[in-house]
C-alpha cells in the first residue's frame, strides 16, 4: 500500500495541487478504515475531521421523527466527506455511515485549519478545491430539489416529509446539501 | 397582356358564371352580409353579394360602410378565411364500437363537396397555398384536406380598396392574384359602367369561359377591350399604394430568433387576453387537437379533430405543467412561428398580411407594431 | 394541382386511424410503471427502430405518445413501458389481458446507435427514460463485438423506482458498466445516492469518440449533456430524446413545435448540438 503522501496527488480532490502543499497537508492525515455499518461520524458530534474516500462507499444520512432515516448523498472512491470542520461551531449535521467496507484518509480538522491560518496561500488553494466540490454538490442538490423524475406514487412514506418546504427551509438545510 | 384571354362580364354575366358553375355541379360559396359582417355563404344569385358595401378596419375595429357605388367586391376580407371550408373546425376522424373485448374502428367518410370559391383575395390564395404545403405536401398528408382541396374551383378577385389592417404588399402576397386560381376577376366601376374583367388561370377556367361565351345571349359577356385591361391593371397598382399597415420582413427570421428574451414580449403579454381570436381568424393557423367522445356505456367512441390554439395553456401541456405557462411565451411562440420558424419549416412566411389578427384582436394587438418595436429595440 | 400520391397511407381518416393491438401480457415494473406486451390483431408486427414512439389509444379516453421499449427486429410482442401519471396512462394501466388498445406509428427519429460502432457507447437514463433506451441497449448487446465499452448511467428518484432491475444485472454480466444512483435512499439501500450527472466523471469511456444517448426529464438531459461535453464529448455525439405535447405524431397538429422543430418528425431523438441553443430558452 502506498503512503498517504504517494496516494494523495492521485486523488481527484487533490489533482492540480502543488506537491509541496500536498506534503504539508499530508502531515495532518492518517489512514482509517470502516466496516460495513460503522459510522465515520454522527450528527451533533464535534467535527474535527475531513475524509478522502479511497475505496468503499459512505452514506450521508439524516433522520427525523416522521421521515425516519434517509440517505441524502453517498461518497465513493474519489469523493470527499465533510466540511463542517471548516465552519464554526464545527459540529456534524449528518451521520456518515460506511455502507461497504470503506477505506479513507482522515485529516485532522484543527491541524488543517492551523496550516491554513499559517500559510494563507495554502489556505486559499485548499479553499478553492473545497469550493469546487461544494459547488458541484450544491448544484446537484439544487437540481435534485426540482424532483425531476416527477411526483411519485412511490409507496415509501418517508419521502413526502423530506420534500416538504418545512424541511427545505430549515436553518440547517443550507449547510445540509454540501455536507 | 394581350396574350392572356380575357372577357368582360356585366353583373348579369357574373350571374351567368354562377349559373354555369352551379349547373356543372359546383356549390358556389361567396361573400354576403350577415350581422354586420361580410361572411361566406352559398351564393345562388348576385343579389346576395354585398353590393355597395365597404368596410373600415383597424385594430380591434371592423365596421361596414356604404360605398356609394354598386361594387360587390368593394370590402376587403371578413373574419372568415376559406380555411373552415377546406379544413373544418371540427372533423370526425373515426368511430369505434366495442363488443366485449373486441373493438371495431371505422374511418370517417370524408365529405368533400365540389366547392367554387367566389371572391378569393390574393392574400387568401397565398394562405391556401401555404395550407397545401403544410397539410397536403407532407410525408403524411391530411387526407381529408387533400380531397376537399382537389374539389375546389377558385375565382379570385383583385383587391381594389385595401383595408386599414392590410399589409399583403409587405408579405409579397398581393393585392393582385398571380397564380393558383381557375378564374380571376377585376371589378371595374367607372364611367364605362360596372363590370368585371375575367381571366382564366387553368384549363378548367378556360372551359368555363368557353361555356359562358356560348351561353351568353345579350351583351352580358364581351371580349375584353384594351382599355378594360388597362383599367384593371390600374386597380391593382393603386391598391398596392394604399396598404393600411406595413411590415419590414428583411432579416425577420433572425431578428425574432435573436430576440426571444426581448422585453417587448412582456409588454404584449400585459395586453394580450390569450383569447385565441387571432389564431381562429388567421387563414394559415393549422394547429389542432383531438377529442375522444364516447357514450355513457363506453361502447361507442368517436375521435374528433378540432382546431386548437397555441394561446391556450393546455396546448403545450406535459404531465406536471405546461411548457408555455405564460402569455408572454405564447404570444412569442405565435408571432415567431408565423414570421420566423415557418420559414425554416415550410420555406415561406406563415403570414400573408391579411390583417385579420389585428382587426379581430379585442386588445388591438398588432403583429406589425409588435415586430416593429422589436426591430427598433423598443421595450 | 395536388394529387394523392401513390402508396401513401391514405385512408379517409388518414394516418389518424389506429391499428388494433391486444394486450397479451403485462408486467408491473414499479408502483406506478408497467410494461404492456401487445400483439397486433391483424398479425402484422409493427416495424420500428429503437427510439421511436407510437401514439397509444385507450378507446374513449384519448391518445398519448409512448416510446417502444421492446427490441427492434426481434420476434415477439410489441412492448410499451408506461408510467401511470394521468387520464390516458391510467386507462392504459387498467387495461386487462385480452383487451384491445389502438396504436399508430411508429413515429419519429431513432437513436441510430449504430453510429457508435467502433467506439464506446454511453447510455444515460433518468426515471422512465430507461424504457426508450432499452431497445438501443438490446441492439448494442446483440452486436456487442461492434462496440467498445458500453456504459449505462441510470438515475431514479428512489430505489423503488428502478426499472428492469433483473435486466440491469444481466446487462452487467454481459460486460456493461452499469452505474445506478437515486435521489433519495433508504437505509437499506447500499447503492449510490446523488444526481445522475455525478456518474459521468466516474464511468470508463473514451470521451473523444464515445456516442452518448440521453433520455430523461429535460432538465436532467440538459445537465447531463453539459457534463458529457465537459468530459470531452462533442455536442453532436450526444443525443437527447425530447418530450412535447403531441396530438398526431406526424407534424400536422402543431403541438410539439420547438421553435422550428417538430419534435415528432425531427425528433424525438436529436443531437444535442441541434438543440443546445433552444434548450436554455425559458418557455420555448
Ligand atoms: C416522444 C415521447 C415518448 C414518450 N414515451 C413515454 C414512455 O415510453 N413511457 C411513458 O410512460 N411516457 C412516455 N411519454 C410521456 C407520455 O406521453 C405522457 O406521460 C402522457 O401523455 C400523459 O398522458 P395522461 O393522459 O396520462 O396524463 P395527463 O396529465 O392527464 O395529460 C393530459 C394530456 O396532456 C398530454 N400530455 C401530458 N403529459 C405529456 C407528456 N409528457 N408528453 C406528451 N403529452 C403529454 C397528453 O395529450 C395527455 O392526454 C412520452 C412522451 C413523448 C412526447
Ligand atoms: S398572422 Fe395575421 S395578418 Fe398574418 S396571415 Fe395570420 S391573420 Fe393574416
Ligand atoms: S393577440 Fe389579441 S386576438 Fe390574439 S390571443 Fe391575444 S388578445 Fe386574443
Amino acid at each position: 500500500m502506498r503512503t498517504i503522501e504517494q496516494y494523495l496527488p492521485d486523488h481527484p480532490f487533490f489533482a492540480g495541487l502543488d506537491p509541496k502543499a500536498v506534503a504539508v497537508v499530508a502531515a495532518c492525515a492518517t489512514n482509517v478504515s470502516f466496516k460495513t455499518g460503522e459510522f465515520l461520524f454522527r450528527e451533533g458530534q464535534s467535527a474535527d475531521q475531513f475524509f478522502v474516500v479511497r475505496r468503499g462507499r459512505v452514506a450521508l444520512q439524516v433522520h427525523g421523527p416522521a421521515a425516519g432515516t434517509m440517505v441524502v448523498d453517498t461518497a465513493d472512491a474519489g469523493d470527499v466527506v465533510g466540511w463542517s470542520w471548516l465552519v464554526p461551531p464545527y459540529h456534524w449535521l449528518f451521520d456518515a455511515r460506511a455502507v461497504e467496507p470503506t477505506g479513507a484518509v482522515s485529516f485532522d480538522g484543527a491541524c488543517l485549519r492551523d496550516k491554513c491560518e499559517q500559510d494563507p496561500q495554502l489556505g486559499y488553494e485548499l479553499m478553492k478545491l473545497v469550493t469546487h466540490v461544494m459547488f458541484n454538490r450544491l448544484v446537484a442538490a439544487r437540481v435534485r430539489l426540482l424532483d425531476l423524475y416527477g411526483t411519485t406514487k412511490s409507496t415509501n412514506p418517508l419521502l413526502s416529509p423530506l420534500l416538504s418546504e418545512t424541511v427545505i427551509s430549515h436553518p440547517g438545510a443550507t449547510d445540509a446539501a454540501p455536507s | 397582356m394581350d396574350d392572356i384571354r380575357g372577357m368582360v362580364l356585366l353583373l348579369p354575366g357574373l350571374q351567368l358564371l354562377i349559373d354555369v358553375l352551379r349547373e356543372s355541379g359546383w356549390t358556389v360559396r361567396g361573400p354576403t352580409v350577415r350581422d354586420g359582417v361580410v361572411v361566406h355563404a352559398e351564393i345562388e344569385s348576385v343579389d346576395q353579394l354585398p353590393a355597395g358595401v365597404g368596410d373600415l378596419q383597424d385594430g380591434a375595429s371592423y365596421r361596414l360602410r356604404e360605398r356609394g357605388d354598386g361594387a360587390v367586391f368593394g370590402y376587403v376580407v371578413g373574419p372568415q378565411g376559406w380555411k373552415s371550408l377546406l379544413f373544418p373546425s371540427r372533423e370526425l376522424l373515426w368511430s369505434g364500437h366495442r363488443t366485449g373485448t373486441e373493438v371495431d374502428v371505422e374511418p370517417a367518410d370524408v365529405d368533400a363537396p365540389r366547392l367554387a370559391l367566389l371572391g378569393v383575395r390574393s392574400c387568401d390564395l397565398h394562405a391556401l397555398e401555404i395550407h397545401d404545403t403544410v397539410l397536403a405536401k407532407r410525408a403524411v398528408p391530411d387526407a381529408a384536406y387533400l380531397s376537399r382541396r382537389e374539389n375546389t374551383f377558385i375565382i379570385a378577385v383583385t383587391c381594389s380598396d385595401p383595408g386599414g389592417t392590410c399589409f399583403c404588399v409587405s408579405m409579397g402576397t398581393g393585392p393582385v392574384p398571380d397564380k393558383d386560381f381557375d378564374l380571376t376577376l377585376t371589378e371595374l366601376v367607372d364611367q364605362e359602367g360596372h363590370r368585371f374583367l375575367v381571366q382564366p388561370g387553368s384549363d378548367r377556367g378556360e372551359h368555363v369561359l368557353d361555356e359562358l361565351m356560348t351561353r351568353a345571349v345579350g351583351d352580358e359577356v364581351l371580349n375584353a377591350a384594351r382599355t378594360d385591361r388597362c383599367a384593371a391593371a390600374l386597380v391593382g397598382s393603386k391598391a398596392a399604394q394604399r396598404m393600411g399597415r406595413s411590415l419590414d420582413t428583411d432579416g425577420l427570421r433572425d431578428l425574432l430568433y435573436a430576440n426571444a428574451e426581448h422585453p417587448r414580449w412582456d409588454d404584449v403579454a400585459s395586453r394580450c387576453l390569450a383569447c385565441t381570436n387571432c389564431t381562429l381568424v388567421c387563414p394559415t393557423c393549422f394547429c389542432t387537437s383531438v377529442e375522444d367522445v364516447s357514450d355513457l356505456s363506453g361502447t361507442q367512441t368517436e375521435r374528433w379533430r378540432v382546431w386548437d390554439s397555441c394561446f391556450t395553456n393546455d396546448f403545450s401541456y406535459l404531465h406536471g405543467g405546461s411548457v408555455r405557462p405564460s402569455v408572454r411565451s405564447r404570444y412569442r411562440q405565435w408571432a415567431t412561428h408565423k414570421l420566423a420558424s415557418w420559414v425554416d419549416q415550410f420555406g415561406t412566411s406563415g403570414c400573408v398580411g391579411c390583417g385579420r389578427c389585428i382587426t379581430w384582436c379585442p386588445a388591438a394587438i398588432d403583429i406589425t407594431a409588435e415586430v416593429g418595436a422589436i426591430r427598433s429595440g423598443e421595450g | 394541382m395536388l394529387r394523392q400520391a401513390e402508396g401513401r397511407h391514405m385512408l379517409p381518416g388518414g394516418a389518424m386511424v389506429p391499428r388494433l393491438f391486444r394486450l397479451a401480457d403485462r408486467r408491473q415494473d414499479t408502483a406506478d410503471t408497467f410494461t404492456m406486451m401487445l400483439e397486433p390483431t391483424d398479425g402484422v408486427p409493427l416495424e420500428f427502430i429503437p427510439g421511436q414512439f407510437t401514439m397509444m389509444s385507450a378507446f374513449g379516453i384519448g391518445e398519448v405518445p409512448i416510446s417502444v421499449s421492446s427490441p427492434a427486429k426481434v420476434e415477439g410482442p410489441l412492448q410499451h413501458t408506461v408510467r401511470d401519471v394521468g387520464s390516458v396512462t391510467h386507462a392504459l394501466a387498467r387495461t386487462q389481458i385480452g383487451d384491445v388498445v389502438g396504436i399508430r406509428g411508429p413515429y419519429g427519429t431513432g437513436w441510430d446507435v449504430e453510429d457508435g460502432a467502433g467506439a464506446d457507447v454511453v447510455l444515460v437514463a433518468g426515471g422512465i427514460g430507461l424504457a426508450p433506451l432499452r431497445p438501443a441497449m438490446l441492439d448494442v448487446l446483440r452486436h456487442r463485438q461492434r462496440y467498445g465499452r458500453v456504459v449505462l448511467l441510470y438515475g431514479t428518484r428512489t430505489p423503488e423506482d428502478l426499472l428492469f432491475t433483473d435486466e440491469l444485472k444481466r446487462w452487467e454480466n454481459l460486460g456493461v458498466e452499469v452505474l445506478v444512483t437515486v435521489d433519495y435512499g433508504t437505509p437499506s439501500w447500499t447503492g449510490r445516492v446523488g444526481l445522475v450527472t455525478t456518474l459521468i466523471a466516474r464511468a470508463g469511456f473514451d470521451p473523444r469518440s464515445a456516442l452518448a444517448l440521453v433520455c430523461g426529464p429535460e432538465v436532467m438531459m440538459r445537465f447531463t449533456a453539459m457534463a458529457l461535453i465537459k468530459r470531452g464529448l462533442s455536442p453532436d455525439r450526444v443525443r437527447v430524446s425530447l418530450e412535447r405535447n403531441m396530438r398526431c405524431g406526424v407534424g400536422l397538429c402543431g403541438h410539439c413545435q420547438y421553435r422550428e422543430l417538430f419534435v415528432c418528425l425531427d425528433g424525438p431523438v436529436l443531437p444535442y448540438a441541434r438543440v443546445a441553443g433552444l434548450i436554455g430558452v425559458r418557455e420555448l
